[in-house]
């Protein structure tokens, strides 16, 4: 274990270059560049205002703020994984010539999307101002809920990479399966609207309690009741043990395989 | 006084050649239903044991599959063993193809420390060394420039100018650099020239056995993942080409 760590430490430096690869080339060449992680979601939310704001209007009272609570999470989860999903097989190159620790890749993917969802939270706290909703002491709860998603993430990315080593199909089924997740999960439609009967596939998604959360903070300026804590901490470490776990078990086949 | 810096005692590697390659999941539960995954076992290295003391050249040599760069991926622990175990003591640096961790959206400059955090330099490492590295690559003038418009000679240039700025402990060449004009490669000998006499350990891999005969002192021959023989480099060259 001290082993481990150690070896970690070593390339912690790396992993720092790597995310700072990925943000630089993301945005190279534009003019606007790293603002587009402003600006995006803020323009998916007019187009959502939009659309959909007619349709709940009576359930939402700050739908701006709503939407855009939900989507900056969910977009950051779907992102993350997506390119951690490939990161062990784009990089078949470099782990095939030099020894890295391959955690490495999927980690740092997750982690420049995460600078990512920093900057989009810039946004969240622009419409809060702009509909003069009420700041609460709550706010500072942020990296709270933030930090349980990124542990969540993690390990859901981990787990992916290795799979999609062994299956390539994962690419193209992940975006559909990501695509449905998204719809079940109450970002542009309050939970009320969901019929009790099908409330149970709401309860069975991990993004819905990562997301009631940050609205707690956020819109209702509360603090998050302990069980909600509690479910939170529990998903977010169940997924990096299994992803660390499927990670370690297979590491050494991936070789074969890439 | 010999300190042993590399041991490897009895390292065996097992691929599982597959005769046909599975990647997608309906394809697998299919073929498992049936049996049909089948494998063969092909032994890429079989109990091969070395002990390589510190401050050595050691040459290996073998015709093509014998074995060496795998050998050398199980030294630099990219590979693990399927048995058998290796014990290192120092740094690796590989100078397997340069630069293939470079990004080529990059400049130089950018690919310099991302290059530098993959071979395991810090930053402050390398900002110290930065200076020597663009100096010995001689590409002042393109330093901010993206790799994707660099020659594949400046690229490699670049590549062995970090590769050997900070001197490891052990120093791992597969095949002779073939890096830019006759030049540059001039200095990419006398720098690994330099390295010799400041007592690094190099293992280095080659076809050709009048190199191995003029840089190293000790030798190793490997055939079909066996190892054949170990000594004196000018009698296993000598021993080997009588084979060939």
């Amino acid at each position: 274990m001290k082993l481990y760590l150690q070896n970690f430490l070593k390339y912690k430096h790396l992993l720092r270059e790597l995310v700072l690869r990925d943000i630089k080339v993301k945005y190279r060449r534009s003019i606007l560049g790293i603002f587009w992680s402003l600006l995006n979601p803020l323009m998916m939310m007019i187009v959502m205002t939009i659309v959909f704001s007619n349709l709940f209007k009576i359930q939402i009272e700050n739908f701006m703020v709503y939407f855009l609570t939900g989507q900056i999470l969910f977009s950051f989860f779907s992102e993350a994984t997506t390119i951690a999903m490939g990161s062990i097989v784009t990089n078949a190159n470099l782990i095939k010539k030099v020894y890295i620790p391959k955690y490495i890749f999927p980690i740092s993917k997750v982690l420049s999307s995460f600078v990512n969802l920093l900057f989009s939270l810039i946004a969240v706290f622009m419409i809060m101002l702009i509909t003069k909703a009420s700041f609460s002491a709550t706010i500072f709860l942020i990296p709270v809920a933030f930090l349980y998603l990124l542990i969540f993430t993690v390990g859901v990315g981990l787990m992916l990479s290795v799979l999609t080593v062994f299956f390539r199909d994962m690419n193209h089924i992940y975006g559909i399966v990501i695509l449905a997740w998204m719809y079940l999960t109450p970002i542009i439609y309050p939970i009320e609207i969901i019929p009790i009967k099908y409330l149970l596939f709401i309860k069975l998604n991990p993004m819905y309690y990562f997301i009631a959360f940050f609205r707690e903070i956020i819109l209702h300026g509360n603090i998050p009741s302990m069980e909600l804590n509690l479910i939170c901490i529990l998903i977010s470490l169940i997924s990096l043990v299994l992803g660390l776990y499927a990670f370690y078990k297979n590491q050494n086949k991936f070789m074969l395989y890439i | 006084m010999k300190e042993e810096i590399i041991k490897v005692n009895g390292v065996s590697i097992c691929f599982n050649l597959s005769r046909e390659r599975i990647f997608s999941i309906k394809e697998y539960f299919v073929k498992r239903v049936k049996k049909q995954i089948g494998f063969e076992k092909f032994w890429a290295l079989n109990n091969i044991a070395l002990t390589i003391n510190k401050g050595e050249v050691f040459g290996i040599v073998g015709l093509n599959g014998a074995g060496k760069s795998t050998l050398l991926k199980v030294i630099s622990g990219i590979l693990k063993p399927t048995r058998g175990t290796v014990v290192i003591r120092g740094t690796i640096a590989p100078l397997i193809e340069l630069g293939a961790g470079f990004d080529m959206d990059l400049t130089a400059y950018e690919n310099i420390f991302l290059n530098g955090a993959i071979l395991g330099h810090d930053k402050k490492t390398m900002t110290g060394k930065l200076k020597e590295i663009i100096s010995f690559s001689e590409l002042q003038d393109f330093i901010d420039v993206p790799l994707k418009n660099y020659s594949s000679g400046m690229i490699a240039r670049l590549g062995f100018s970090i590769a050997t700025c900070v001197e490891p402990d052990i120093l791992i060449v597969d095949e002779i650099l073939a890096v830019g004009d006759y030049k540059f490669q001039e200095k990419c000998h006398e720098r690994m020239k330099n390295m010799m006499n400041n007592g690094v350990t190099i293992i280095f891999v080659s076809h050709s056995t009048e190199q191995v005969k003029q840089l190293c002192t000790r030798a190793a021959w490997i055939e079909k993942g066996h190892l054949k023989m170990v000594g004196d480099a000018d009698i296993v060259c000598n021993e080997f080409h009588k084979n060939e």
